[in-house]
């Protein structure tokens, strides 16, 4: 139900989307709102209820007669007066303009006819103000149809397409200058639509329906989006990913200055324009946070790029760090001292999303497709919708209501091993083949952050090792249903007397904590076994950019054999009673 | 597409719209048989069957459908 949505889908199934969800665990309050339709509008009503549902609202509706809008608004009405609405929506559009300039016209004539019928909506709202005094959300006029004038239609005053443009400017004036008014901005939605098929006439004259029904879903989620926010159902913040989210690369592995943002490459420009979108977001009052997998001295040095927009000082929390993401939004939550539900997860990892939404599924962790999708996607999602400050007031005291009685975060997984193991996970893990040499040697000079010996190779000196007999290699591979990582891990021993040195061991952060360490370290005590050997010894050489593998012998269970003064350490584990420590990826076979 | 499989699909498109798994379409159905088939669910009917069979009917064949045989032989024609 959130953007992007299956328009079809909705339509077709929803009368069983309405019972899920109606019986998710979402807690509903009641809101009370009158559908005033210039055209057919049950359609609109059943996919709107959908869409405030999945806002956690739950529409009572009631729906004037078939073009009834004008007669149930001017007159006394029982009904509408017993049913108290709470939201009044006014569903008018071009087909309800009675009066088109014709090319008989005087400028004159044209002018009094744009007063009339401009005079016509404004009684329309005065009175509906005066008599139920809450907000009305007021549709404006989408382009006519057809242009009678050709091109010229937009510009001279009997053009139908001029007539609405000026229509149009009268209702924005009145918007600007009334409080608890809101536009509608279908001119917009059916301009994205296509004006074409939005104008679909089949559904007028068959349903008299004013648009295609195909575009209802659009128009409904669009209209949800208003009546959310007059409600205080906006999000508030930005939960924002770096590497690969606000910049092209990965800061602890390709360094600052490999990084893609700035004007010099399309890939940098895309970041860039993305930066400022989500920059503006923070003059109108939207809060940014950081969430990144990463050593918080490389996202900070990331974030003072030159060509970075965004610097530490437009993020009220920076968490970096190598906990799981849900922990640290937990935490981002808590220190802004808001709920999870106005949070907008932005990343650009799918795992990292699926963990996030199923783990909270409060958190808004929209679909941003790729780098030159991230505007469009968040831009229609209209999580930060605006609504003027009266507004915001009345939102505030809704938003205690709610406060009292927020839920505590539902938890789909009972714990993160639950979660490992519903990705599904393939690895496999084999000697270095020729047709993997390339990646391998690629991975091995790459790598920075997990590297725990930093030892490079030209691809010479790794063919050599490769045919080695006083050497194992392990390549490892992982696959999860999100798709296909490729080699992710290369670890190198160096047999000597009984025991394994190893010279190498490395792995991509982008498959860290799947515990495809842990299937490595098994593999390489199975096959340092068969060989006769009883002990490994690990060498962890400190860089500037490998602090997060400091500990990583001392979590697999090594011990410190020693430290020098430089920090280099050497570590032991004896493998003549090793235990399999991986659990959650399916090692296939070996060939 | 036999006539058969027609009215397979159409089985599911009406399980679907309808959310009902118990029903089943004949030739003779017609809107009298199913309690939710009104005004409105008969648009969300024609506009799923059209994209479901890949066709377009005109406003001339949905003004006229008595009963569901009829549709299986406007989607017949257009296939």
């Amino acid at each position: 139900m959130n953007f992007p949505f299956d328009s079809d889908f909705i339509l077709k199934k929803k009368k069983s989307l309405r019972k899920k969800l109606l019986s998710s665990s979402k807690e509903f309050f009641e809101k009370r709102i009158a559908v005033l339709g210039g055209s057919t509008t049950s359609e609109i009503v059943s996919i709107l209820e959908l869409f405030l549902l999945n806002h956690g609202i739950r529409p009572v509706f009631y729906e004037s007669e078939y073009n009834r809008y004008w007669q149930d608004a001017m007159f006394e009405n029982q009904e509408l007066a017993t049913f108290k609405p709470d939201i009044i929506f006014v569903h008018t559009s071009s087909r309800n303009i009675i009066n088109w300039p014709s090319q008989q016209n005087s400028d004159d004539e044209v002018e009094r006819m744009l007063e009339a019928q401009f005079d016509h909506f404004v009684s329309l709202w005065t009175n509906l103000k005066e008599t139920y005094q809450c907000p009305i959300i007021q549709n404006n006029f989408e382009r006519p149809n057809y242009r009678l004038l050709g091109n010229r239609d937009i510009s001279d005053l009997r053009g139908k397409s001029n007539y609405v443009s000026r229509l149009n400017q009268k209702i924005y004036g009145f918007a600007r200058n009334h409080g608890d008014f809101y536009i509608h901005d279908i001119d917009y939605l059916s301009a994205v639509y296509g004006l074409d098929k939005w104008h679909s006439s089949f559904y007028w004259y068959m349903y008299k329906y004013a648009l295609n029904v195909n575009a209802i879903p659009e128009f409904a989620f669009n209209l949800a989006n208003i009546i959310k926010a007059i409600l205080g159902k906006n999000k508030k913040a930005f939960v924002l990913d770096l590497d690969n989210t606000l910049w092209g690369g990965v800061v602890g592995d390709d360094g600052v200055e490999n990084l893609e943002i700035g004007p010099e490459m399309p890939m940098g420009q895309a970041y860039a324009e993305f930066q400022e979108y989500i920059k503006f977001h923070k003059d109108m009052g939207i809060i940014l946070t950081i969430c990144s997998k990463n050593d918080e001295q490389n996202a900070l040095a990331g974030l003072q790029h030159p060509n970075s927009l965004l610097n530490p000082e437009d993020f009220t929390v920076i968490k970096a760090n190598w906990n799981n993401k849900d922990e640290n939004i937990y935490a981002i939550a808590e220190e802004l001292n808001i709920g999870t539900d106005s949070l907008v997860f932005v990343d650009d990892n799918p795992a990292e999303r699926e963990i996030v939404s199923v783990r909270m599924p409060s958190v808004a962790t929209p679909d941003i497709g790729r780098i030159e999708e991230y505007i469009s996607v968040l831009d229609h999602s209209g999580y930060f919708e605006n609504v003027s400050l009266s507004a915001e007031d009345r939102k505030r005291s809704e938003l205690y209501r709610q406060d009292v009685s927020r839920k505590q975060e539902q938890r789909c997984f009972g714990n993160y091993e639950e979660y490992l193991y519903s990705l599904s996970m393939q690895g496999s893990i084999e000697d270095f083949k020729p047709i993997n040499m390339q990646r391998i040697v690629q991975l091995t000079n790459k790598s920075n952050q997990f590297n725990l010996t930093t030892k490079r190779y030209t691809e010479s000196e790794m063919q050599q090792v490769a045919t080695n007999p006083a050497y194992i290699r392990l390549c490892g591979q992982l696959r999860d249903k999100f798709g296909d990582n490729g080699i992710v891990s290369v670890v190198l021993g160096r047999i000597q007397e009984y025991a394994l040195h190893i010279e190498l061991w490395l792995m991509s952060c982008r498959v860290l904590k799947r515990d495809m360490e842990l299937a490595m370290l098994d593999r390489l005590a199975e096959e340092a076994q068969a060989v006769g050997l009883d002990r490994l010894i690990g060498y962890y050489f400190p860089t500037a950019k490998n602090g997060m593998v400091r500990d990583f012998y001392r979590q697999l269970g090594f011990e410190c054999i020693n430290e020098d003064d430089s920090h280099n350490t050497i570590w032991s584990l004896n493998i003549s009673n090793y235990v399999k420590k991986n659990k959650v990826i399916h090692l296939e076979m070996l060939t | 597409m036999t006539r058969q499989e027609i009215f397979k699909n159409l089985n599911l498109i009406f399980q679907d719209v309808f959310d009902d798994e118990t029903i089943h379409v004949k030739e003779s159905t017609t809107a009298a048989d199913i309690e939710d088939w009104d005004s409105l669910t008969y648009v969300t009917l024609i506009i799923t069957i059209e994209k479901h069979f890949h066709i377009k009917f005109d406003m001339k064949e949905v003004s006229g459908f008595a009963n569901v045989g009829e549709m299986a032989d406007a989607i017949e024609r257009k296939i």
